[in-house]
């Protein structure tokens, strides 16, 4: 279509080519002033405060993602579950929290909520309701796995030992939401792992304090004797081996989340 | 003679320098978490042609141990993507300007012959309009796999919650392999993209940054045809006025 002719340009011709080299140098400028403003905001979002968190802007944009993921939850919307002969046992992925020479047998939970701090044994979170369920477990890594697990409803827990509120009664998310304390902290006994959870999400029908896995009791590398196993986050909110579980309107500290990883984690 | 003629709005002119940064950035952070789960390959049963991606490649870009930054990054841009992809779109069915850029029931048989020609098999150039048909096939096909990377990447994003969405894309790790294959098809694309407009020069490159070209015509013949009438400003030509001739 541009044919360069070999006579000298005509004076329209080169009026034409004024007007292009004018619209080329207005509109190269406007997208080299765009580009640098592009790349100084590229450099204000990704630098970085000391240790390995995230830059403040990048962290607000997830704490907004994460205000608008809770009002879309729905403590009725149910991850998928499968046939449990589909379930198979999870690979293992981190040993923070789990160190050696942990005796199961001496256990016990310690609780924290609004009244007195108490210890539950294992054999009262078995006389709560039994739940089994086969879902699919996912990595915050990208993979995923089936999984069959036995437990008992975090849910049914805070409202048997009446945690989760700030007056001390039983929870209950869908007549009285405002009652409830805002978070859920859990850690291991040593304080080496540590997660942090949004109250609808703990108290969400498929968040159990699981003993069993694949039908056995839970082995020591999977978080013997308790562990939490939810189908709302990605796994590294399913802590093993709990020790501590504390109910209260502070976000607990997460122990992914301070190393740059979203809080929330929510599926 | 020549002349410019109006060629790209300002408005598509943004949204596709916009989508450049964005795209890319999109890409890269989803390679930054796919590292952290890189199962996928070209081969058949046993037979593996290529590892998505071997460690070398990994290693020479970067990429290992960088997942929560990834995250984050594509969980920010992901704003930037949608919503500059879905004002486009917004503002090429107001404007009319799709009526350029969808196919329509010729584009088919010309865009096989635009690739004939750009393989050198076949002669006849490709018609002078806007878009050929290779070309609105392709801009609208990278516009639908948008979409296709919003539908899958919030189907592996948010699983539960849109638990029905997740199923109907054949569960959570089918969703992650669309949404892969997807990022790859935007490579591909980016790569052909690039060969052809270093292909079509200067000028064409030059009308996606000012929106005009400079077009050769040929002056006006004595016997006056009644269309081709010369414009009252003889360095700017409006588009609609000048294709008229050229589409007949």
């Amino acid at each position: 279509m541009t044919k360069k002719p070999h006579e000298p340009l005509s004076e329209h011709d080169a009026g034409v080519a004024r007007a292009m080299r004018n619209k080329t140098r207005r509109s190269f400028l406007v997208m080299g002033i765009g580009a640098a403003a592009g790349f100084a905001g590229w450099k204000w979002l990704t630098t970085r405060p000391e240790g390995g968190d995230l830059a403040p802007p990048q962290r607000r944009t997830l704490e907004f993602n994460e205000k608008l993921a809770k009002s879309y939850f729905n403590e009725t919307r149910m991850a998928p579950t499968f046939p449990p002969d589909m379930a198979r046992e999870p690979r293992l992925d981190g040993e923070e929290g789990l160190p050696a020479g942990f005796d199961p047998l001496t256990w016990r939970l310690d609780v924290v909520g609004a009244g007195e701090a108490r210890t539950v044994a294992l054999q009262d979170i078995k006389r709560l309701p039994r739940v089994n369920m086969t879902t699919e477990h996912k990595c915050i890594e990208g993979w995923s796995e089936i999984v069959n697990w036995t437990g008992a409803r975090l849910s049914d827990f805070a409202a048997a030992y009446k945690l989760g509120t700030r007056d001390g009664t039983s929870p209950d998310i869908r007549d009285r939401p405002r009652d409830l304390v805002r978070y859920v902290g859990l850690e291991t006994p040593d304080g080496g792992y540590y997660v942090g959870m949004d109250m609808p999400s703990a108290l969400h029908p498929q968040t159990l304090l699981c003993y069993e896995m694949g039908g056995e009791p839970l082995s020591m590398e999977h978080g013997a004797p308790l562990r939490l196993v939810t189908a709302v986050k990605y796994g590294l909110k399913s802590i093993k081996r709990i020790g501590r579980i504390t109910f209260t309107d502070e976000r607990p500290r997460d122990f992914w989340a301070e190393r740059g990883y979203d809080w929330y984690a929510g599926l | 003679m020549r002349r410019l003629e109006k060629k790209h709005p300002l408005a598509i002119r943004w949204f596709h320098w916009i989508n450049f940064p964005v795209l890319f950035l999109m890409i890269w952070s989803g390679l930054l978490i796919y590292w952290a789960n890189a199962v996928y390959r070209l081969g058949l049963g046993r037979y593996t042609l290529f590892t998505f991606f071997p460690d070398r490649v990994f290693e020479a870009l970067g990429v290992p141990y960088r997942l929560a930054e990834g995250m984050s990054l594509h969980f920010v841009f992901m704003w930037f993507f949608v919503i500059n992809g879905l004002v486009y779109v917004v503002y090429t069915v107001l404007s009319g300007e799709w009526r350029d850029l969808v196919p329509n029931r010729h584009s088919f048989r010309e865009a096989i012959q635009v690739v004939l020609h750009d393989l050198r098999l076949r002669k006849i150039e490709p018609p002078p309009r806007k878009f050929n048909g290779a070309q609105q096939i392709a801009y609208t096909t990278v516009i639908l796999m948008g979409a296709g990377s919003l539908v899958t990447g919030v189907a592996i994003y948010k699983p539960v919650q849109f638990a029905w969405l997740t199923a109907l894309l054949g569960g959570y790790q089918w969703a992650r392999w669309e949404h892969f294959w997807l990022a790859a098809g935007y490579v591909l694309f980016f790569i052909i993209h690039l060969l052809q407009v270093l292909r079509a020069g200067w000028n064409n490159f030059r009308g996606m940054v000012t929106g005009y070209e400079v077009v050769t015509v040929s002056a006006p013949s004595s016997s006056g045809k009644p269309n081709r009438s010369i414009p009252e400003d003889p360095t700017t030509h409006d588009e609609k006025t000048s294709r008229t001739s050229q589409r007949a």
